[in-house]
């Protein structure tokens, strides 16, 4: 029964192989070091907006404000690094906790909001975070924190002489982030988490528990993101509370999942695919001369991407159903 | 034996407004009740009540001999209460099937399971050709059907229909009758919420007569459209009831 | 400064919550009043207050325009229409940076020398800015014009009936994208106004409006959508708060107050004080 549905599931499963595998063996054919730098940015937006979909897109709960996870993971991860010698590794995890932790306590009076009003309060909170990691003396407040170099090391992730590491990592965090959607898309919580998007009151009346429908969501999807920061962190190896926490942070992780197709399995890493080396690119060609040229660019593609693709760039690719609709 | 529904002395107000004043019915296991009335009779209120979208002013709600009167909607469906909406509400970026899968992970907690369950209610309600298609595609009888087919998934003990043969041409009125006896004869209970009479009442084993929140008259489809004060409700000449 | 941040959230009242569109751009249309007054002032002396009818007369054309050219076909969008509007009007506002950085280079400007900045006069002993108070004076007036025109006016009234169904309105021989685009440019306009009036005593950059246009939302939410006296109230309530945080926390935190107040008030009134949407 229903063979085609599990053919689908099966071919998805595959091409994500298959691609995971071809972007694993291009360090072998690009040893430049700024696309290879474009490249690790672009698998850690495909990745966190990956986990941002599973919030905004899937369960329908727009957040504009998911850098307070990308910050809280970042932040958790050299606290217990620099003030208590705590490996990033244990960082990370501590920073997915302690974000999934407070996304849940956050949705206990989030989730009441409707509309605007919720969306508002998602910026809002983590502006919050912000301003309060700003004025926070013992987290380097707007110094932010340096993390100390001790050489190479797997150990305290950390690597100066090659960018490889990072890109690697930066792969397997866009694969969990695509595997745990492809695995929950077939899920009692996907079809949870549908439902309760389209509409809550006729999911209530089938069963569905709505509220903890997208507390579920909330914390899988912090949790992920959060370990995005902690990657971050390590990464560029400084940072302060603008540059993990600032809103683009929040829009540079909606923005991939919904120019790609928000809600659905593939659209954020064609987004992420298109739009992160298009940004990088734009900085790099128009850029630097401080004249906007490169916002311009980038501004009007938004612009006419949203206007003319409303349900993504996927939906390009998507056939008509055989079964066909009568419109 | 013990009705499968009953619910006590219910009142529901909204503001100075009395939508039900001590509505008592109860539905024995097996049957088709109608409920029927007027427009603003307090139908869709005391549907609305039993089918926990809200609890009751005053007044108590029971379900297979449990008081349910403050529980909410999801868990009144785990326990088998089953509901369509009159105005239809279904899950539109969805397919058919991933509609009907839904309510299946109710009683599935094995998506496999849920999926099989889901392809033989869309199968029992005449929807299978249509199980791939978006629910936003669907036309509106079809639409009704999924709600149908939606909360049958959920495998209730009680079906409760919001007007879900108001609205169709009377080819897929039909249809639909022909649909809710095939419902009963799997054992299920329906209470339908309609207002047109003559729909219902050649399908209901018994009627229920609301008018202005109130029981009116309850019996025998035959007897209830003989019932002069049920014709005075329904032709609006008040005055002849008198009561 | 309560009342310049009214004035602002107004603007947006008008177009977020009478037309319920999302506009990113807010933030934006004030930078661009800010550059146009400055410039009145740099090349012809034009004193900012002279040019404040000048500059909103021009972000009335950029409203009409904005909406017609972008925000008609976001709202028309089929599918995800929120996301549209927030995400067009978002690269409005990137581009509008953009262009910005491009002509007037990311220099901070300010006008050195208005009728009003630097001035203070005393009333009863209390010094108050100049500017602050003529801005206070100005949002009042733009205020009670704005609530007669959309209680009393016909075309107030056409505009709350086109948000409510544009259908029946097209019945009636009113052309909705007519409204919304003069509900556009008015709720631009009263942003210039203010621009106009913050020109003469805030730094001028590409980036300004980015800071100012979360506290506008957060005016408007506050108020509640779909309401304009909400919208002013709002200003008041946020002016009041981030005075009284600036009192008792240090000054980079006085934003805090505003958000945690605003998180409470929804908290408790999911739809705003004066919310009707």
């Amino acid at each position: 029964m229903d063979k085609e549905f599990a053919a689908r599931r099966r071919r998805d499963l595959i091409i994500a192989a298959v691609l995971a595998a071809i972007a694993a063996a291009t360090p072998l054919f690009v040893k430049d070091v700024v696309v290879q730098n474009i490249l690790i940015l672009t698998l850690m937006y495909a990745g966190l907006s990956q986990s941002w979909n599973i919030l905004s897109g899937y369960c329908g709960q727009i957040s504009l404000g998911h850098a307070l996870y990308f910050g809280l993971g970042a932040y958790t991860t050299e606290l217990l690094f620099t003030k208590f010698g705590v490996l990033p590794w244990f960082g990370m995890l501590a920073g997915g906790v302690v974000s999934a932790l407070i996304a849940m306590g956050l949705g206990y009076p989030f989730f009441r909001l409707r509309g605007h009003y919720y969306v508002i309060a998602t910026i809002v909170i983590a502006e919050i975070g912000l301003l309060l990691f700003h004025n926070w003396e013992w987290a380097g407040a707007a110094m932010g924190i340096t993390i100390p170099i001790r050489g190479d090391s797997w150990l305290k992730f950390q690597f100066l002489r090659t960018k490889l590491p990072y890109f690697y990592f930066a792969l397997a965090l866009c694969c969990l982030a695509w595997f745990v959607t492809w695995w929950l898309e077939n899920s009692k919580w996907g079809f949870w988490w549908r439902a309760v998007k389209d509409n809550p009151d006729a999911a209530e009346s089938l069963g569905v528990d709505v509220f903890n429908s997208k507390m579920g969501a909330a914390a899988v999807s912090a949790f992920l993101v959060a370990v995005g920061g902690s990657f971050y962190a390590q990464f560029v190896s400084y940072i302060d509370p603008e540059s993990v926490m600032g809103f683009q942070f929040s829009l540079l992780m909606a923005l991939p999942a919904v120019l790609g197709g928000i809600g659905t399995l593939w659209g954020p890493v064609l987004g992420a695919a298109i739009l992160i080396p298009l940004t990088e690119l734009t900085r790099f060609k128009f850029g630097g001369s401080g004249r906007g040229v490169d916002l311009i660019v980038y501004g009007t593609l938004i612009v006419l991407i949203s206007l003319a693709l409303p349900r993504g760039l996927l939906s390009l690719f998507s056939r008509p159903k055989k079964t066909g609709a009568s419109r | 034996m013990t009705a499968l529904l009953e619910t006590r002395g219910v009142w529901q107000r909204f503001g100075g407004l009395v939508a039900n004043s001590d509505v008592s019915i109860s539905v024995g296991r097996g049957e088709i009740v109608g409920l029927i009335g007027p427009n603003g009779a307090g139908k869709s209120t005391l549907f609305n009540l039993i089918a926990g979208v809200l609890p009751p002013t005053q007044g108590s709600i029971l379900f297979d001999g449990e008081d349910v009167t403050h529980m909410p909607a999801a868990e009144r469906c785990q326990r088998g209460v089953g509901r369509t909406f009159q105005v239809v509400k279904s899950f539109e970026t969805m397919t058919v099937i991933d509609n009907v899968i839904v309510g299946a992970l109710v009683r599935n907690t094995v998506m496999r399971e849920a999926r099989r369950k889901a392809h033989e209610v869309l199968e029992f309600t005449g929807l299978a050709t249509r199980a791939h298609v978006l629910a936003s595609d669907l036309v509106p009888a079809e639409k009704r059907r999924l709600e149908v087919a939606r909360a049958l998934a959920t495998e209730p003990k009680l079906l409760l229909l919001d007007e879900v043969l108001t609205g169709l041409t009377p080819t897929e009125a039909q249809t639909g009758v022909a649909l809710v006896r095939k419902v009963r004869d799997t054992g299920i209970t329906v209470l339908m919420v309609e207002h047109v009479m003559e729909i219902v009442m050649p399908l209901v084993d018994r009627a229920i007569v609301l008018d202005l929140g109130k029981v009116l008259v309850e019996g025998k489809p035959a007897d209830v459209v003989r019932d002069p004060k049920v014709i005075s409700a329904y032709l609006g000449d008040r005055h002849a009831v008198g009561a | 400064m309560g009342l310049l941040y009214g004035l602002i959230a107004v603007g947006l009242a008008l177009i977020f919550g009478l037309m319920d569109v999302t506009n990113f751009a807010h933030g934006e249309f004030l930078m661009i009043a800010m550059y146009l007054s400055f410039f009145l002032f740099a090349f012809f002396a034009i004193d900012p207050l002279l040019s404040a009818p000048l500059v909103a007369a021009a972000l009335f054309i950029l409203g009409a325009v904005v909406y017609l050219l972008i925000v008609r076909f976001a709202m028309r969008a089929k599918a995800n229409a929120g996301m549209v509007q927030i995400f067009s009007t978002f690269g409005l506002a990137i581009v509008m940076r953009g262009l910005a950085q491009f002509f007037f280079t990311p220099d901070y400007r300010s006008i050195p020398q208005s009728w009003l900045g630097g001035k203070t006069v005393s009333i009863a002993g209390i010094f108050l800015p100049e500017p602050q108070l003529v801005g206070a004076l100005v949002s009042i007036l733009a205020f009670a014009g704005l609530y007669f025109f959309i209680h009393r006016t016909d075309f107030g009234r056409a505009l709350e009936a086109t948000r409510e169904d544009p259908g029946a309105v097209a019945l009636v021989g009113i052309d909705k994208n007519r409204v919304f685009a003069f509900g556009w440019g008015l709720g631009a306009a009263l942003v210039g106004l203010a621009g106009a009036i913050m020109a003469s005593f805030f730094y001028i950059y590409p980036d300004v409006g980015a800071s100012f246009a979360l506290i506008a939302y957060v005016t408007v939410a506050l108020g509640g959508f779909g309401s304009v006296f909400g919208a002013f109230a709002g200003g008041i309530i946020v002016g009041l708060v981030e005075a009284t945080t600036a009192l008792v926390l240090p000054p980079s935190l006085k934003s805090v107050g505003i958000y945690a107040v605003y998180l409470l008030v929804v908290f408790i009134r999911p739809r705003g004080l004066f919310g009707s949407i």
